[in-house]
């Protein structure tokens, strides 16, 4: 991946790179601005006097052929400048390295396509030597293998999870960059070109269109007296408008939040109108679901002994301690731990206190018989872990209302906070060495 | 203003009537006779709750009550029979016993009751070689404390117990054949160097003369098993001291022995003082150790477990009736499951609990 210099020769034939939207090379066609690749790079005439001596390494528009003319003068001869304001006598050589830090090209590093080519295919050559190395079929190697492989070869005690050692597609990895928008004359190919956000002014436009249809229908309706009211089955349904991050992501281009908030107005308004199913599916391009189920974790039958007792069974951790519990239902509220009874175990209030909370807030203390195993950890981490796997396996006994309303209390969570490692010149995990003036 | 006479739930039975339908209930000492009979021997604990409450009120309960059968249909004629009481901590030993003795106080039993036998073998300053017999130590502060509560609960017995021997205790000082006890006991207390022997003497001579059937006898001993065990305490050359060597535990152990008629012998096994034990041991054969369990070989174990939802619920009504429990919930029943769950029903638990309600 070559960072390119934005310079431009202020030469009439020049390719000047337009500082703003889309850097030269990319690697990904952007959706909207999708162009099909012009025919022939010799289409504009008069390229070839601009200095195609200086061994420039302009990447050009997505175009595989712009790829292998690289030191040439394209054929963009009609001068584009974005803005009148010529680059004039911004020669520049870009060598392989630079004395001034380029801030401007390493903010707007480019891909070529055929980059990202190279690293798709590498990826998966790389994706079937993995499934080589961990014994399973090449062919049938998901992704999800393949993270689980990549944690296994490179185990990460990092706590933040985007610093762990990764391996996906390039597509994930490396950002989407937008085509460049004009042709080899110059000209933009979409028409909204010159607002600067062309990709959001046309879905405006677009929606805008679709909202005056189906007003102008809505009247014939009305006018007919087929009107009928429409409910809305939508909104009840769980999902959400998109938020700006994944609007922006989608248009890849930067929005401000009045475009944001002045796009879902649209929409919403699009909405409130009788629709028919192309508008719908318009509509649904821009709603997320939110999923509720995912919050909930599986809740397991309950199972019954021999002498027909119902039990169940849950686990726990807190800090290195690791409890698993058995709740019987249909006890007297003792409590029996590694065999001892939890007065000796706990002599502690509040560890006691801590294994009272979940009865206590689904109002069964004296109802429930409990057999539980711990190891590991200290006392308060150890009545964490009983807590927590008492919880899970009370889930079974109760109703779903119930099951949320724990959840919501904390009772179900596994409480992520470890010990931090000590780091080197410092004390202790934050604590720094007295400082001395002198 | 606390709420007395018929208007209190809970019930004061007299003590001599106890029965099977009053476990559960409390009785009530007067403050004068806790002042005679127990001068020593409740826990710390209970007195600051006497002096809050302004009496004391101990509860009936199953192993006291079959304690108290067993005493009523003793046979004076037969060795001495030993009752341990034994259970986890904070379930109401020490608190039984003392049960026992007043009812035998009641009675007209006279009482040896040892409130602590832990405090005998730790943390003894002074530490004097005895004077009977070379090989032993003595211990001058804790016998003279003990003998002055002695005194103080059996002040009546000291004048009609006559001495059988005559006991030389130095040059200038001795007690005469036949003269009463209270004189012995006397000496001990003037003359803190002979206190220790004033002790023995006073063990042996009512031992001798309780099997002659001129008075009850009850030998109460809180913590046995420490005469047992092992001692914190060291020589000037820092060897450490079995319990045999020290005089005071080794008249005891005579005492404990049932050579004798007349009495019964009412021992509790604690963890709580004892030393050189595992937390969680409460069972006679663990904290008495082989030798212990040994001599004390015939025993009635009696086990004292939890409160049962009766005693339980006696216990928090107690408290409500004084006011004890300020908390809004206490009274609830929510609350009362709550204290129930935290203390497990363990009646030294649910005391701390309640001291912050």
């Amino acid at each position: 991946m070559a960072g390119h210099a934005p310079c431009s020769a202020p030469l009439p034939g020049s390719l000047a790179d337009p500082a703003p939207i889309c850097a030269g090379a990319v690697c990904r066609p952007c959706p909207i601005a999708l162009r099909p690749a012009p025919p022939a790079p010799n289409m504009a005439a008069p390229s070839v006097s601009c200095g195609a001596a200086v061994p420039y390494r302009l990447f050009l528009a997505g175009r595989v052929s712009f790829a292998r003319e690289q030191g040439l003068w394209k054929a963009a001869a009609s001068g584009l400048q974005t803005g009148t304001r010529c680059q004039i006598l911004r020669l520049k050589h870009s060598p392989a390295v630079t004395t001034k830090k380029n801030v401007a090209a390493l903010r707007r590093e480019s891909y070529t396509v055929d980059f990202i080519k190279k690293q798709i295919e590498e990826f998966n050559i790389g994706k079937r030597h993995l499934a080589n190395m961990m014994g399973e079929d090449p062919e049938t190697f998901t992704q999800e293998d393949v993270d689980r492989a990549i944690t296994y070869l490179f185990p990460s005690g990092l706590f933040e999870k985007r610093a762990r050692p990764i391996m996906k597609h390039p597509e994930e990895i490396f950002p989407k960059q937008r085509a460049v928008q004009w042709g080899e004359d110059g000209r933009p190919f979409h028409f909204l070109f010159y607002t600067g956000k062309q990709s959001y002014y046309s879905l405006m436009h677009e929606a805008y269109g679709k909202v005056l249809h189906a007003e102008e229908r809505q009247d014939q309706l009305r006018a007919k007296g087929l009107f009928s009211e429409k409910s809305k089955s939508k909104d009840p349904i769980g999902s959400r408008w998109l938020i700006k991050e994944e609007l922006e992501e989608m248009l890849v281009e930067k929005l401000s939040d009045q475009d944001y908030a002045q796009f879902i107005r649209l929409l919403e308004r699009l909405s409130a109108l009788p629709c028919d199913a192309a508008e719908e599916e318009f509509v649904g391009r821009f709603r997320r679901t939110v999923t509720v189920q995912s919050k909930k974790h599986l809740i397991e039958p309950l199972q019954y002994d021999e002498q027909g007792m119902a039990f169940s069974t849950g686990q726990g951790k807190r800090k290195t301690a690791n409890a698993e519990a058995v709740v019987y239902g249909h006890g007297s509220g003792k409590i029996e731990i590694n065999g001892v009874d939890y007065l000796l175990y706990f002599p502690v209030t509040q560890d006691r206190e801590q294994l009272m909370f979940p009865f206590h807030f689904l109002d069964r203390l004296g109802k429930h018989d409990v057999t539980c195993t711990v190891s590991g950890g200290g006392r308060s981490s150890q009545a964490g872990a009983i807590r927590l796997a008492m919880s899970r396996a009370l889930c079974s006994f109760i109703t779903e209302d119930e099951v949320e309303w724990m959840r919501q209390a904390g009772l179900l969570t596994t409480d992520p906070r470890v010990r931090e490692r000590k780091k080197p010149g410092q004390e202790g995990a934050r604590r720094k060495f007295t400082w001395k003036k002198r | 203003i606390m709420l007395k006479g018929m208007t209190r739930l809970v019930s004061r039975v007299h003590k001599a009537k106890h029965g099977e339908q009053h476990v559960g209930q409390h009785y009530n000492i007067s403050i004068q006779e806790l002042k005679t009979v127990f001068p020593h021997g409740l826990p710390p604990r209970f007195v600051m709750q006497v002096k809050t409450f302004n009496e004391a009120c101990l509860m009936v309960r199953k192993p006291a009550l079959e304690l108290l059968h067993y005493l009523k249909n003793t046979n004076f004629a037969h060795p001495a029979v030993r009752y341990v009481l034994y259970g986890e901590k904070g379930t109401g030993k020490t608190l039984s016993l003392c049960h026992i003795i007043h009812f035998c106080a009641k009675q007209d039993w006279l009482i040896l009751h040892i409130p602590d036998a832990h405090l005998w073998v730790k943390n003894c300053r002074d530490l004097l070689q005895s004077t009977y017999n070379k090989q032993r130590f003595d211990q001058p502060l804790e016998a003279s404390i003990w003998l002055k509560n002695f005194k103080t609960a059996n002040e009546r017995f000291l004048s009609q117990i006559k001495v059988q021997d005559k006991y030389v205790w130095n040059k200038r000082e001795s007690t005469e054949k036949g003269s009463p006890l209270a004189e012995v006991v006397e000496q001990g207390i003037m003359r803190v160097r002979n206190a220790t022997d004033a002790v023995g003497i006073v063990l042996k001579e009512l031992k001798r003369q309780s099997s002659l059937g001129v008075f009850r006898l009850l030998v109460a001993v809180d913590g046995v098993n420490a005469l047992w065990g092992r001692t914190t305490l060291k020589r000037e050359d820092k060897s450490p001291i079995t319990p045999e060597e020290l005089a005071l535990i080794y008249n005891l152990r005579k005492m404990v022995k049932n050579d004798w008629q007349g009495g019964a012998i009412v021992l509790t096994v604690s963890q709580t003082g004892s030393l050189f034990k595992p937390r969680k041991a409460y069972l006679p054969q663990e904290l008495l150790g082989k030798e212990g369990f040994d001599t004390l070989d015939p025993f009635i174990p009696i086990l004292v477990s939890n409160y049962n939802p009766k005693e339980f619920e006696g216990c928090i009504q107690y408290y409500l009736e004084n006011n004890w429990l300020q908390h809004e919930k206490a009274h609830t029943e929510e609350g009362k499951k709550e204290l129930l769950f935290l203390s497990n029903r363990n009646p030294g638990l649910l005391e701390r609990l309640c001291a912050y309600l």
